[in-house]
């Protein structure tokens, strides 16, 4: 029997909490959640850090264009990590489209969350004939390879909207082809989750209070079914990235106007055989330690959170 | 008589992160052959740790810290895992406690046997075949020749367990450890299993251990019993000896906490020595309490009236409609349950009674007949209002106390949950008043509404469980075998604060369980179903006296053997 000592403040509670403990006994962990904060941070407080605003043209000069990294040959120590064709610093740069990248993820995982989540659970409650259309559709498309639903959903988002609002859009369009593509990943553990929880008995017990069943769904099962989903999400943020890099390198995705790392190793791409190596390396970095990190943080997590495991 | 198994001051450890805990501290057994010894306890005293170090399968990150384990002469707690292999298949068998997993389901019961049987004692595969044939019919599984072919899944739970015997006998053991071997079995199968392995013992010259936290298996089958208690030993002796004359506090409220199932008592001995739970506050005045004030103006005979309820359950769906198989859990069942009385539904695992609860609360729709609740048909789909009116006096205690709570959620808030929901008080700290009334009702500390279920042990959370049933203001309360998770100190604290309870606010109660002695206390009448059906219902007092149905009969004649307990 636990018996919790309540002098404890909250937040020593929080601290004496499993999971909690896990993660600073798991050097792995801390690691990742580190570099995942570092990149977040500095992604957004890009303004801020950043030695350049690679956006405002005054601060552009062609001159100082394909200027190699500080410590190579011909570098400029006013540059760090050099500058691509159009003379934008690479360091400011990245943190701009990593700021971009790190939004365009987070706000997809979060509607292909909503949207699985929702479905998920009401699938799972209601069952039947709803459980077998919502995860019907689900299967269909499953069976085609994320980026290319990802891609056509984006190419119809992009055709329906008119010429002069495209670029505008782009950021939106592509963070709901994500959002869409994900869903059904977020709707099959939703589901699973709620199938496990409502038949247990605190769920019949509301029932018998006369709870009505939106309720239950919200107040019991969904607080109860959000690990799974959580571990999912995190997995999720690292392959929303990913498909935004991906989506942006095939040229479907961010303009380069105000380009996110897929765009930037894209551009940087047409360079590599001319030698200008560093446009397309240090973003291609970034992006592999941001999704890297990410990835294990959400490894962590899904150890973490498997009570078989522990 | 020489041991075949002695240990000496064995102590298990377990490290973790909030210091070490001891589970099993400085305990002295033995065991001598042909010898059945008992090892009881409640959950948490050991009793299994035991078991497991002897064959040094102890779960990480426990170790044994201390004392030695000698089998026939020989220390066997130093051992390296190869050679406690060998022991285990050839010296030591074992019997886990369900029989569903302990054998391989993707291999015949042949295959199994054999395996082992070329493993421990090398022969040939087809004396392998011969000797497993030996031995199902050793452990009484009739024409076992056909049966090698068979996969797990084609015996019942009973033959299957026979199996496993049959398994750990395959390397012709000197030692049998039997850890709970009947507790996922109906008491029916129980006593054959128990009578099996008590035979084998005699007959082989075997030593057995029985780990089991069942007094009721000790009285059956044991010679000697050693009581456990937090890890430590507290009592050991002659079968006859300690249960009826215990010399230790411990043992003495253990025995005594077994409901009997011959005589009717008022209330269950309190066991104080274990359960920490509060006193139950008693409420001056309930009748003028909040609690109160929600019986129905008009009164009726019946709480309940059940008629011809049917319900089917679909085992195997299929487009086809002759293709389809569905199985009657319940099968046109009438009952009647008066106003104010205990109503008891007994029956063994599959019989129908918890979904025959279930029908009654709401929770499942029956395929056919009708549920009279206080004279309203709640089946009828007009009046909806009144039905899910009707439907509130009713509430539930559910079996599991870990899943009946959600974990999510502070005490407070379960509690409250009903009162908030169904807005039957004033204000805010009127509730909250409620609430705290509730929680002390039930024998709980008012610090326990902040807490998390988790920091609950089972007991406190079937508490909890039934102060969310009273924040509904039930007239009926469903227990579905509210203790048959718990410990019989538990049980015992439980079952007579839902006396105290029904008594207090005068509630009728539909009682279900497995266990007849409890059945006995509790109600005023009983119903026995078997396969989905009512066999009988009667007074209790008549029932167990004189039983007419064959069925109430046989499960009478599977109780307890108290004889051994009381003189």
């Amino acid at each position: 029997m636990a018996k919790t000592d309540h002098s404890k403040s909250r937040w020593q509670r929080f601290l004496d909490n499993d999971i909690v403990y896990s993660f600073f006994t798991t050097p792995g962990a801390i690691i990742a959640a580190s570099i995942t904060l570092i990149a977040i941070t500095a992604a957004f407080a890009a303004p801020l850090i950043a030695p350049y605003n690679p956006f405002d043209p005054a601060q552009i000069s062609l001159w100082d264009g394909k200027l190699p990294p500080a410590w190579t040959d011909g570098g400029s120590s006013a540059y760090l990590l050099g500058t691509d064709n159009q003379g934008r610093d690479m360091l400011s740069t990245i943190l701009y489209g990593g700021r971009i990248s790190i939004l365009v993820g987070i706000a997809a995982v979060f509607l292909g969350m909503l949207l699985g989540v929702t479905l998920g659970v009401i699938s799972g409650y209601f069952g039947g004939l709803t459980d077998t259309i919502i995860m019907r559709i689900a299967d269909v498309q499953l069976t085609i390879p994320g980026i290319l639903v990802a891609i056509l959903i984006n190419g119809i988002g992009r055709a329906a909207l008119p010429l002069e609002l495209r670029e505008e859009f782009a950021i939106y369009v592509v963070i709901v082809a994500i959002g869409l593509t994900d869903w059904p990943q977020f709707a099959r553990v939703a589901r699973g989750a709620t199938l496990v929880e409502a038949e247990k008995e605190y769920v019949q017990a509301a029932k018998l209070i006369g709870l009505p069943k939106f309720t239950i769904i919200l107040r019991h099962i969904l607080p109860n079914t959000l690990r799974p989903v959580l571990v999912i999400a995190t997995i999720g943020l690292a392959l929303a990235i990913i498909a935004e890099a991906t989506l942006s390198f095939l040229g479907q995705g961010i303009p380069p106007t105000t380009p996110s790392l897929g765009t930037l190793i894209r551009v940087g791409n047409e360079f590599l055989f001319s030698g200008l190596w560093w446009i397309t390396f240090f973003p291609a970095i970034a992006l592999i330690i941001l999704v890297f990190s990410v990835n294990l943080l959400g490894d962590w997590m899904r150890d973490a959170l498997n009570p078989k495991l522990r | 008589m020489t041991n075949l198994l002695e240990i000496n001051n064995l102590s298990v450890d377990f490290p973790s992160r909030r210091g070490q805990v001891a589970a099993v501290n400085k305990v002295s057994i033995t065991v001598a052959k042909g010898e059945v010894l008992g090892l009881v306890g409640e959950s948490g005293a050991g009793k299994s740790t035991v078991g497991n170090s002897i064959i040094n399968l102890l779960e990480p990150p426990g170790y044994i810290s201390g004392g030695e384990i000698i089998f026939d002469g020989s220390r066997i707690d130093q051992l390296s895992n190869e050679e406690m292999r060998r022991i285990r298949g050839a010296k030591i068998g074992t019997i886990f406690q369900d029989p569903q997993t302990s054998l391989n389901p993707l291999m015949t019961i042949g295959k199994q046997l054999s395996e082992t049987l070329i493993e421990t004692l090398k022969i040939s595969g087809s004396s392998a075949r011969e000797k497993s044939i030996e031995l199902l019919a050793s452990v009484g599984i009739p024409s076992p020749e056909p049966r090698l072919d068979a996969y797990p899944h084609q015996f019942s739970g009973g033959m299957r367990q026979r199996v496993v015997i049959a398994l750990a006998l395959a390397g012709d053991p000197d030692l049998i450890i039997a850890d709970e071997p009947t507790t996922a079995l109906d008491v029916s199968i129980q006593k054959q299993i128990l009578d099996l392995i008590k035979s084998l013992c005699k007959q082989r010259n075997l030593g057995v251990i029985i780990v089991t936290h069942d007094i009721g298996v000790i009285a059956e089958i044991a010679d000697r019993v050693a009581v456990m208690y937090n890890g430590q030993l507290v009592e050991e002796g002659e079968v006859k000896q300690v249960l009826q004359k215990p010399k230790h506090e411990y043992t003495k409220s253990l025995i005594s906490a077994v409901p009997s199932g011959d005589q009717k008592l008022h209330r269950f001995t309190v066991v104080d020595y274990i359960d920490g739970s509060e006193e139950k506050v008693t409420l001056e005045n309930v009748s003028d309490h909040w609690l109160s004030k929600n019986k129905s103006s008009e009164t009726h005979n019946t709480a309940v009236s059940v008629k011809n309820l049917s319900i089917e359950f679909s085992i195997r769906q299929a487009l086809f409609r002759k293709n389809r198989i569905s199985l009657k859990a319940v099968d046109d069942v009438s009952i009647e349950i008066k106003t104010g009385e205990s109503f008891g539904l007994v029956g063994e695992s599959g019989s129908g009674k918890s979904t025959l609860a279930r029908l009654i609360a709401g929770l499942y729709t029956p395929k056919a007949g009708d549920i009279n609740i206080f004279g309203h048909n709640v089946l009828q789909k007009t009046q909806k209002t009144k039905t899910s009116l009707i439907r509130r006096k009713m509430q539930m205690i559910f079996q599991d106390p870990y899943s009946s709570l959600n974990s999510r959620m502070t005490v407070e808030d379960i509690i409250s949950e009903p009162i908030r929901f169904h807005r039957s008080t004033r204000n805010s700290s009127e509730t909250l008043k409620v609430v705290r009334d509730l929680i002390s009702f039930v024998g709980m500390p008012i610090t326990a509404l902040k807490k998390y279920p988790h920091e609950f042990s089972g007991g406190q959370r079937q508490r909890i469980s039934i102060a969310r049933a009273l924040a509904s203001r039930p007239e009926i309360l469903i227990c579905d075998e509210p203790t048959s998770a718990l410990d019989v100190s538990v049980q015992a604290n439980i079952l007579n604060l839902l006396k105290d309870l029904q008594e207090e606010l005068s509630l009728t109660m539909l009682f279900i369980s497995h266990d007849l002695p409890v059945i006995r206390q509790m109600c005023d009448r009983v119903a026995v179903m078997q396969n989905g059906k009512i066999c009988e219902i009667a007074e209790t007092d008549k029932l167990f006296d004189h039983p007419e149905h064959e069925y109430s009969k046989h499960l009478l004649g599977l109780m307890p053997r108290m004889d051994l307990f009381r003189l």
